[in-house]
C-alpha cells in the first residue's frame, strides 16, 4: 500500500499520570487520509494515547509527556503551537456520545460560533453540508430545532461527528465511537469513517478488533502501555509477526 | 427459603416504613404546628396601617413599615455582595483552581465558616465595616456584614451546581477548540446557573432573617423614618421581633404586634424562596 504523506509522527512518547506510567516509548505514525486504530486490552493506553493526540490530557492534574508528538513536522507541544488551534485541526469524538443539551442544529454550529461565525446563512449552509457528511442530514433535516438528546444514541454520535467536521478539522481521532451504540448503529458509524479517510486522517481507538480488520489501514496493537506491534492492517490481521499480537486477535486474552 | 424467614422479613419491611414514616410526621406536625401558632395569634394583628405605618407610641401601636421596607433593602444589599462574587468565586474554585491540597483547605473552611455562629459574624462586621472602613453603624455595614455570612453558603451551592454540569460538556467543548472560558461561558454556566441561584437565594432568604450580625452594625431599637442613603440607619424585621418579644417595657401588650411582625418575616422568607423556585423553573423551561 501506498503510505502516503506522514500526518502525525509521534516519537518515543512516554506519558505519566503522576507517577504512573501509562505510555511507555511509543513511535507511532498516522498516514494522511488512512485510518490507523489502535488496539489493546483494558488498560493498555490507547485512550491515554489518542487523547495525547490533540492534548486532552493537559487537563488533568499531575499529568505530564516527554517525547515529541509531530503533526506536519511541527511539534505539537511548542510554545509556538495555540491549543486551541490545534484542536480545531485534530478533531476529537468520545467514547459516549455527548451530544450539548441544546438544538441539533446549536450543536453543530457550535464550534463555527465559539470561532465567531454569525452569518445565519453561511452556518445554515456549513451544518447542513456537515450533517450530510456525518449521514444525518436525511434523518433530521426536518427538525433541526429538537433538542439533541431526542435523537437515538447512534444518531447523536453522529451528530458529534458532524459537530466535529463542522470546524474542518484535518484529523479526527475517535475514542472508541461505538462502544456505546448498537450494532446497526456502529455499521453505519463504520461506513462513515470509510468515506470520512477520503478527506481526513483518522485515528480510532477500538476494543473491538472486527472493527479495527474493517475499517482501519494501519493497525497499532498497545499492551500495558507498549506497542507491541505497528504495520498495516492486513498484515497484523494474517500475518502478526509478534506472538502476543497473535494471541490478542486470535482472541486468546484480552 | 424458608416460608417463615419470609415472613419476618416482611414484619421488619412493614416496621421500618412505619418507623420512617412516623419521623417525617413528627418533622411536619412540628413545623405546622408552629406555622399555624404564628399564622393564627399572627394574622388579626395584619393590616393595611400594620404593613404602611410607622409604629407610634414607644412601638404599642401602628405598623412596621420601616422594617419592612428596611429588611429588603438590607437583603438587596446583601444580595448585590453576595450573589457575585459567591458565583464568580465558585467557578474559580471548581473549573479553574487546580485540585490541590491547598484548594482542599480553602474548601474545608468555606464549609467551615457556614457553620460560624451569627454572631460572630456581627462582631467581626463591627470591627471591619464598622470601625476599620468607618461606614458606621448604618445598613451599608449591616448589609456587607450579612453578605459575609450567606458567601459560604452561596459558595458551596454554586459549586455543586457547577459539579452536577457533566464533564463531557466542558470536553466536548475544549475538542471544538473553545477556550476555557468560552467553554464555561456557553456550555457549563447555562446548565449550572438555575441551581447556582436557587442555592445563592436561599441563603438570602436565610440572612433576611438574621438578628445577631445586624445588631451592632446598623439596625436601629426605633426609626420613624427611613433610610434615605446607604450610611443611615435603618429597622429590620427580625431585629424588631426580637425587641417586641423581648426588650420592650410593656410586652404584655404589644404581644400581637410581635406575632403580626413575625408572621410578616415569614411570608417575606417564603416569598424570597418562592421567588427562588419561580427563577430556577423559569430557567429550566427556558433550556428546553
Amino acid at each position: 500500500m501506498n503510505k502516503g504523506k506522514t500526518k502525525i509522527e509521534v516519537q518515543n512518547l512516554n506519558f505519566y499520570y503522576g507517577k504512573t506510567r501509562a505510555l511507555k516509548n511509543l513511535n507511532i505514525a498516522c498516514y494522511e487520509k488512512r485510518v490507523t486504530a489502535i488496539i489493546g486490552p483494558s488498560g493498555c493506553g490507547k485512550s491515554t494515547f489518542i487523547r495525547t493526540l490533540n492534548r486532552m490530557n493537559d487537563v488533568i492534574p499531575g499529568a505530564r509527556h516527554e517525547g515529541q508528538i509531530l503533526i506536519d513536522h511541527e511539534n505539537i507541544h511548542s510554545p509556538k503551537i495555540d491549543v486551541v488551534e490545534l484542536r480545531k485541526r485534530v478533531g476529537m469524538v468520545f467514547q459516549k456520545p455527548n451530544p450539548f443539551p441544546k438544538s441539533i442544529f446549536d450543536n453543530v454550529a457550535y464550534g463555527l460560533r465559539i470561532n465567531g461565525l454569525r452569518n445565519r446563512d453561511k452556518l445554515e449552509e456549513i451544518v447542513e453540508r456537515s450533517l450530510r457528511e456525518a449521514a444525518l442530514w436525511e434523518e433530521v433535516k426536518d427538525r433541526l430545532d429538537e433538542n439533541a438528546f431526542a435523537l437515538s444514541g447512534g444518531q447523536q454520535q453522529r451528530l458529534c461527528i458532524a459537530r466535529a467536521l463542522a470546524v474542518e478539522p484535518e484529523v479526527i481521532l475517535f475514542d472508541e465511537p461505538c462502544s456505546a451504540i448498537d450494532p446497526i448503529a456502529t455499521a453505519k458509524i463504520e461506513d462513515l469513517i470509510q468515506k470520512l479517510k477520503q478527506h481526513y486522517t483518522v485515528v480510532i481507538v477500538t476494543h473491538n478488533m472486527q472493527q479495527a480488520a474493517r475499517v482501519s489501514d494501519y493497525t497499532a496493537f498497545l499492551m500495558l502501555g507498549e506497542l507491541i506491534e505497528f504495520d498495516e492492517t492486513k498484515k497484523i490481521f494474517t500475518a502478526p509477526a509478534n506472538k502476543l499480537t497473535e494471541e490478542y486477535i486470535t482472541g486468546r486474552f484480552g | 427459603m424458608k416460608p417463615r424467614s419470609m415472613k419476618r422479613k416482611k414484619i421488619v419491611q412493614f416496621f421500618g416504613f412505619f418507623f420512617l414514616r412516623v419521623c417525617l410526621y413528627l418533622v411536619l406536625a412540628v413545623l405546622l404546628l408552629f406555622l399555624f401558632d404564628i399564622g393564627k395569634k399572627g394574622v388579626g394583628t395584619i393590616s393595611w396601617e400594620f404593613l404602611t405605618k410607622a409604629p407610634r407610641r414607644g412601638m404599642t401601636e401602628g405598623g412596621i413599615f420601616p422594617a419592612i421596607f428596611g429588611t429588603f433593602l438590607l437583603t438587596l444589599i446583601t444580595a448585590v455582595l453576595a450573589i457575585p462574587l459567591g458565583m464568580f468565586a465558585a467557578i474559580y474554585l471548581n473549573e479553574y483552581a487546580t485540585q490541590s491540597r491547598m484548594t482542599r483547605i480553602i474548601r474545608l473552611s468555606i464549609r467551615n465558616l457556614s457553620g460560624v455562629p451569627s454572631i460572630v459574624y456581627g462582631l467581626f462586621g463591627v470591627i471591619l465595616f464598622v470601625n476599620i472602613l468607618k461606614f458606621g453603624t448604618s445598613i451599608l455595614s449591616a448589609g456587607l456584614t450579612l453578605g459575609l455570612l450567606t458567601l459560604p453558603w452561596t459558595i458551596t451551592a454554586s459549586e455543586e451546581a457547577l459539579k452536577t454540569v457533566p464533564n463531557s460538556y466542558r470536553e466536548g467543548a475544549l475538542a471544538l477548540g473553545a477556550t476555557k472560558w468560552q467553554s464555561i461561558r456557553t456550555n457549563v454556566l447555562p446548565y449550572a446557573i438555575p441551581g447556582m441561584l436557587t442555592g445563592t437565594i436561599l441563603g438570602l432568604a436565610r440572612a433576611a432573617g438574621e438578628t445577631a450580625p445586624i445588631m451592632f452594625t446598623g439596625a436601629a431599637f426605633f426609626l420613624p423614618v427611613l433610610p434615605k442613603s446607604l450610611s443611615d440607619q435603618f429597622m429590620a424585621l427580625p431585629y424588631h421581633l426580637y425587641i417586641m418579644a423581648t426588650q420592650h417595657h410593656d410586652i404584655a401588650k404589644v404581644r400581637p404586634l410581635a406575632y403580626g411582625t413575625a408572621l410578616v418575616l415569614i411570608i417575606f422568607v417564603l416569598g424570597i424562596n418562592m421567588a427562588a423556585i419561580i427563577i430556577r423553573t423559569r430557567l429550566r423551561r427556558r433550556r428546553r
